[in-house]
């Protein structure tokens, strides 16, 4: 297969292009720009495809509310502060079950905190993206390619499931470049059958919405809702893990991959650890964490946030292992040899 | 290309430091590499220092991050000033003389590091290559560490030269430059 050497950025956009996406709106911030740059030139020689630049984040998500309400596939994307604004109407899409795909290029915060990358949206993603009992799936890649095959891979689960997915990707898989492969993605886009799109009065009404004064009724809703959670993490629950190791390092993103690379210096001391990368954060890889860790004495968790999924981890080991963190903040992509010292004192300690 | 590379370029905005970084993984991408390239996307851009990563390797690779090249392009002064202690023992520099000096510097290599030092600004001015210093670095890395073949090389420029194709000659001139100075 030929590959191509393209930014995270623009391989996420030209997936979501050649899956069948045709309606993208957005609003630009660094580091996701390449997105809304890539979506700019290329929907409009698409034919029916639509590319807007909204006045805000805000709009942008309501006007992917809107398309996914008359049933066509859309997407938006941001970086942290605009995902901030994005929460009110997420927490719409997910009331009205409708499908969309958001991606999250993370960079520093809180606040306006930096341009360079982060992983401190963690929280947001996976236990409070907008109000209300919801969760959305939420896809971590760790590689350009990954980018291209998540975001294949969530209008597939955003349809299925009809709810909102995010891809929580962070600066540096945005920015950087790698060969990257299309493959077959098939355009697999088809109009929701449940989409409010005029009819002429040949069938029944569409309805797209998220009130429901009685509470008897928005009781069974949401129970549906939950229903079609717990289907998705029978199936779409996916991690990648070393087995047997003593000394396990949870990671997910950008920082699984410099894991890695910490993990072989360890073994190259004799040192038996194993890296567990999530690859779905919501849900959370429960069982196969509980499956890597079955012999380890100890566990390393590393984020680039002051530990976040670390909660996530502790509660799925139910607090039987000690588990410990190394991270870094404010921008800083985390060395290997950083991370390899802290597995090496772990090994010592345990 | 057998070893693994770690690399560094660096430089002022518009000097072409990117393009530079994308030509070696372009070559890296043809020989059948692991590749990854990485910008520093900051403010650093657009006048200020501006730097990339690119590494190569026959393995997947961990961090797209380099801390410790063992090849580094430092095309200004302060790139010199800030990088040249970072390059790992066993390495090779490739200095832009034109606008660093490598002598008057506080910063001073590690042991077992091979500086090499060429005018690239200047050769650029002389030849009518305006900013082409980059690629002329380019030339002499290549020719110095036997990086990839000529074949490779002619190739990759082919690619990122795509669009532009009369900036093909001009760029394989500027390579031709700084094989051999």
């Amino acid at each position: 297969m030929n590959k191509v050497l393209m930014k995270g950025n623009e391989a996420c956009a030209e997936a979501a292009i050649r899956s069948g996406c045709k309606s993208y709106f957005g609003y630009p911030i660094t580091p996701q720009n390449e997105i809304t740059a890539y979506m700019s030139k290329a929907l409009p020689k698409i034919d029916g495809g639509v590319f807007v630049q909204a006045e805000s984040e805000i709009g942008a998500i309501h006007m992917v509310y809107g398309c996914a309400g008359s049933g066509v596939r859309c997407m938006t994307s941001s970086s942290s502060p605009g995902i901030s604004l994005k929460a009110e109407g997420i927490s719409y899409l997910a009331g009205a079950d409708l499908p969309c795909v958001i991606v999250n290029i993370q960079r520093g915060g809180p606040g306006l905190g930096t341009i360079q990358p982060s992983q401190a949206d963690y929280f947001q993603a996976t236990k409070a993206i907008g109000h209300g009992d919801l969760k959305i799936p939420t896809l971590a890649p760790n590689s350009v390619q990954e980018m291209v095959d998540m975001t294949v891979k969530a209008f597939e689960i955003a349809e299925k499931y009809r709810t909102p997915v995010m891809i929580l990707a962070d600066g540096l898989l945005g920015q950087m470049m790698e060969p990257v492969s299309f493959g077959n993605i098939k355009n697999n886009a088809e109009v929701y059958p449940y989409g409010a799109n005029g009819h002429g009065g040949k069938r029944k009404k569409n309805i797209t919405n998220s009130l429901y004064l009685d509470a008897l009724v928005l009781e069974k809703c949401v129970n549906e809702r939950f229903e079609r959670y717990t289907k998705i993490v029978e199936a779409e629950t996916d991690a990648e893990f070393d087995k047997d190791a003593d000394i396990v390092v949870a990671a997910y993103g950008s920082t699984s991959r410099v894991v890695k690379s910490a993990v072989e210096m360890a073994r190259a001391e004799g040192i038996n650890a194993g890296v567990f990368r999530p690859k779905t954060l919501w849900p959370f890889p429960e069982k196969q964490l509980k499956e890597a860790t079955k012999n380890a004495k100890a566990v390393l968790v590393s984020e680039m946030s002051m530990g976040q999924m670390i909660d996530d981890v502790k509660m799925a080991l139910e607090f039987k292992l000690p588990v410990e963190f190394y991270g870094r903040q404010g921008g800083f992509v985390p060395n290997p040899v950083e991370i390899f010292k802290k597995i090496k004192e772990l090994g010592g300690k345990y | 290309m057998s070893k693994a590379y770690e690399i560094l370029t660096a430089g002022f905005g518009g000097q072409g430091v990117l393009f530079g970084a994308k030509m070696l993984a372009e070559i890296g991408l043809l020989d059948g590499k692991e590749v990854t390239w990485f910008p520093a996307y900051g403010p650093a851009m657009r006048g200020g220092t501006c730097n990339c990563s690119v590494v190569i390797s026959d393995t997947p690779i961990g961090s797209p991050v380099v801390a410790s090249p063992n090849l580094l392009i430092a095309m200004n002064g302060p790139s010199y000033d800030k990088f040249i202690g970072t390059v790992a023992s066993g390495g090779k520099a490739f200095v832009d003389s034109t606008l660093a000096n490598s002598d008057a510097s506080a910063s001073k290599p590690v042991d077992g590091v091979e500086v090499f030092n060429l005018p690239a600004t200047q050769l650029a001015l002389d030849n009518n290559l305006v900013g082409m210093a980059n690629i002329i670095m380019l030339g002499k890395l290549i020719k110095e560490t036997g990086f990839a073949s000529a074949e490779t090389v002619e190739k990759a420029m082919k690619l990122v030269t795509e669009g532009k194709e009369h900036l093909f000659d001009l760029n394989m001139k500027a390579l031709k430059i700084g094989a051999e100075y």
